[in-house]
């Protein structure tokens, strides 16, 4: 073991240098011709941010599409799921008072039409996209919120639908704090 | 086809078309043979050598390349708890985060430097940025330490009779700046044009469209992604991991870290062929590790796509599948994928939440990791896999009335009872703990009502997910759990110590002793080891090994859950 000892510890000292060193800094140079320079894609209206393109935010209000219910409540400093098993009474009671809710608000839905993405919180707390179907059933409320035709409203989402990768691969989604951006812009 | 369908074929195909090749370079950097990066890492390896005061040259016997692995992981073990303890004084730590505790402290290093990364912190407070980089340094070397190993089982596995089975820190600082830094190079880049955040800022602040005042952690996380996939760590730098919108920013990102997950694992079964010059022994290897891997991920793609039969019948639509714990970008099929890859290999990041797979999925991912050698971690899943060989060598052996031989060496008493021990050992570890902490909470539910977030069986999986994954030194977990505690820091700690050092020692002692003896040619007596009837042999092993001992344990947990949610 005594052989060993020195050759470990300068090794380690190497090491670090190298890895936490000089692998972190030329990573961190590549950075600064990154989107922002690697400090994370922000969006701003009117030369204010108000969010960041990739992280979710949090949308209640009925003039705006919704985001998915979240267990970290959208703090984009602690994010996490809900851990919820697929059997447990309590989560599947509170999904139940999300359709409800839902339903009270949207009474011009049907029940069935509901996506599950829409009442079940997301991995992250933090998830940016909804699918289309998501989007597509909140219309008629937002439409009637903003005293716009449902047609208009429509048109708005189908612009931000964005396809699986190369048309192949993946699922179809809409970037949410986008839309609600343009959404925004109309009135 | 569906879309969804589609892109995870599409990464399993790509993966292996990239596995192969990589498989053959990572022989040459073995072997020591030419390569193109050379002229490049050449004068760098130079450099490690003299700076280390190291002489690669020097072959090692596997007694000397266990004393050298061991000494090395103390240092880092010393180190790292330093660290971990002083973070909140120490530079580099913008949003003031604290130092940990010793438990903490303690689970945290040993589940770093054993390859496991499991995460009884939450990266965005838990962690100071020194801390990261520091974590970060451990994905790097302790899956060095990983592939040194394996390679010295491969040099041992040669047709000679030999003490010496190469140099450690040559196999180790080769790995590293051969195989770990030129990928997590070209993986991190992807990473950082893709929106992941690399920069020492601390956090920011802005307000909402609706009018929330927001905080957002932020921190050097591309270079750590890269390596957290390709090294199976899988030590997320936020607490969501590769959920989490900058660790994972799209379904393209999502491909690439998927496939950096298994492309080492993978690469190493063709390492073997291309070493030993037994291609069509790794072609067995690779089959029988593919086909139980696919029997774990083709019905998990299926029971996540098809949703949760308990959301059904509250009457609304689940076209997208189950998706709780997921998110929409990646989709059912791929978070599916994403959790039997990371399981089966010894990775543990995820792109969804364990813990709200429907049920069959749970069980498939704990299987992933009771089996931990289809594919398997980098460097030790082979060596997990070695183990079953040698007890299916032994087995048919007997069957057929024939001196069990693995490639032209006997295989007798002594390394069978080695191999027995390291193969029970995983079973002993993850059963008697699960029965532990369940005896604890029967006792007394509401002392540690703290512990579960989900009642009956499902608890009960968190509890057996937890000790399986530190077991199998994956570190994903059914995060429910209410983990930050003494207790299960520091039994999970002890579980990962004994998890990933004895199943190091366990194979190299077989492999050492294996090259010393007398090396016997093939005759028309020998049992052929690379035929699809000895692949078949092996599956049996491992089958009866790993899934059948668990069987009344995942009968209890998952297994139960999925017949209650059926009526």
């Amino acid at each position: 073991m005594k052989q060993h000892i020195l050759p470990a510890l300068r090794l380690t000292l190497v090491c670090v240098v190298f890895f936490c060193g000089i692998y972190t800094l030329a990573i961190f140079g590549i950075a600064q011709f990154a989107p922002n320079k690697g400090n994370g894609e922000t969006i701003s209206v009117n030369n204010k941010v108000v969010g960041y393109l990739l992280e979710g935010q949090n949308f209640s209000n009925d003039k705006y599409f919704y985001s998915r219910p979240s267990a970290a409540g959208y703090n984009a400093a602690g994010s996490s799921g809900s851990n919820k098993g697929p059997s447990n009474p309590d989560y599947l009671k509170d999904v139940e008072s999300r359709i409800d809710s839902f339903l009270i608000h949207n009474p011009s839905i049907k029940k069935e039409r509901i996506p599950s993405e829409l009442v079940t919180a997301s991995g992250s707390g933090l998830d940016p996209n909804l699918s289309p179907q998501a989007a597509y059933v909140q219309i008629p409320r937002i439409a009637k919120a903003r005293n716009l035709s449902e047609e208009r409203v429509r048109n708005i989402v189908e612009l931000h639908v964005q396809k699986p990768l190369l048309g192949l691969f993946g699922t179809t989604t809409v970037n949410l704090l986008q839309l609600n951006i343009d959404l925004d812009k109309l009135n | 086809m569906n879309t969804e369908i589609l892109g995870v074929v599409f990464m399993y195909v790509v993966m292996v078309l990239l596995a192969i090749p990589l498989g053959k370079y990572i022989g040459k950097v073995y072997e020591g043979e030419r390569t193109w990066l050379d002229r490049i890492l050449n004068p760098l390896d130079k450099l490690f050598f003299k700076l280390g005061g190291i002489k690669p040259e020097k072959e090692m016997n596997w007694k000397q390349h266990l004393v050298a692995m061991l000494t090395i992981n103390l240092v880092w073990f010393i180190f790292s708890m330093l660290v971990l303890m002083n973070m909140s004084w120490l530079p580099l730590n913008p949003d003031g985060n604290p130092s940990m505790s010793a438990d903490l402290a303690f689970n945290t290093t040993v589940s770093f430097i054993s390859n496991t990364n499991l995460q009884h912190y939450s990266g965005e407070s838990g962690v100071s940025y020194l801390g990261q980089l520091i974590l970060m340094l451990f994905q790097f070397i302790s899956a060095g330490v990983g592939m040194a190993i394996c390679a010295a089982v491969f040099n041992a596995m040669k047709e000679r009779t030999t003490e010496k089975i190469g140099n450690f820190y040559n196999y180790f600082i080769k790995s590293c700046t051969r195989i770990l830094l030129p990928l997590s190079l070209v993986v991190a880049v992807i990473l950082l044009f893709n929106g992941a955040p690399m920069t020492f800022k601390g956090k920011d602040q802005f307000i909402s469209l609706q009018g929330d005042t927001v905080n957002v952690s932020r921190g050097p996380a591309a270079a750590m992604i890269a390596i957290k996939q390709l090294g199976t760590n899988g030590g997320g730098y936020f607490g969501a991991n590769s959920a989490h919108p900058l660790e994972n920013p799209n379904y393209f990102t999502n491909i690439v870290e998927n496939i950096s997950i298994v492309l080492i694992p993978i690469a190493l079964v063709f390492t073997l062929g291309y070493v030993l010059k037994r291609k069509r022994l790794a072609w067995v290897i690779f089959s029988v590790m593919t086909i139980g891997f696919l029997c774990f991920v083709i019905p998990s793609i299926y029971y996540e796509m098809k949703g949760n039969p308990a959301i059904s019948r509250l009457g609304i639509s689940q076209t997208m599948g189950s998706m709780e714990g997921k998110e929409v970008r990646f989709g059912s099929a791929a978070s599916a994928y994403w959790g039997i890859t990371t399981t089966v290999t010894s990775n543990g990041s995820v792109n969804a939440m364990h813990d709200s797979f429907t049920p069959l999925t749970g069980m498939f991912a704990l299987l992933g990791m009771m089996v931990n050698s289809f594919y398997g971690g980098v460097g030790v899943g082979f060596l997990n896999f070695y183990i079953y060989i040698i007890i299916a060598v032994f087995i048919s052996g007997l069957m057929v009335g024939r001196t069990p031989e693995f490639l032209g060496k006997k295989i007798e008493a002594k390394e069978m009872k080695i191999a027995t021990i390291i193969a029970l050992l995983h079973t002993f570890l993850i059963l008697c703990f699960t029965a532990l902490s369940s005896h604890l909470f029967a006792q007394d539910p509401k002392a540690y009502a703290g512990w579960l977030n989900n009642p009956g069986s499902h608890g009960f999986s968190e509890m057996l997910y937890e000790y399986t994954s530190s077991s199998a030194n994956n570190g994903s977990g059914f995060e429910g759990l209410g983990d930050g505690v003494p207790f299960w820091n520091i039994t999970c700690g002890i579980v990962m110590i004994l998890a990933r050092y004895l199943p190091i020692i366990g194979p190299l002692a077989i492999a050492g002793i294996l090259a010393k003896k007398k090396y016997v040619p093939e005759s028309a007596g020998t049992l052929k080891t690379d035929t699809g009837t000895f692949g078949i042999m092996i599956f049996a092993v491992i089958m009866i090994v790993a899934a059948l001992s668990f069987f009344p344990a995942l009968a209890l947990g998952p297994i139960a859950e999925f017949f209650s949610m059926k009526h």
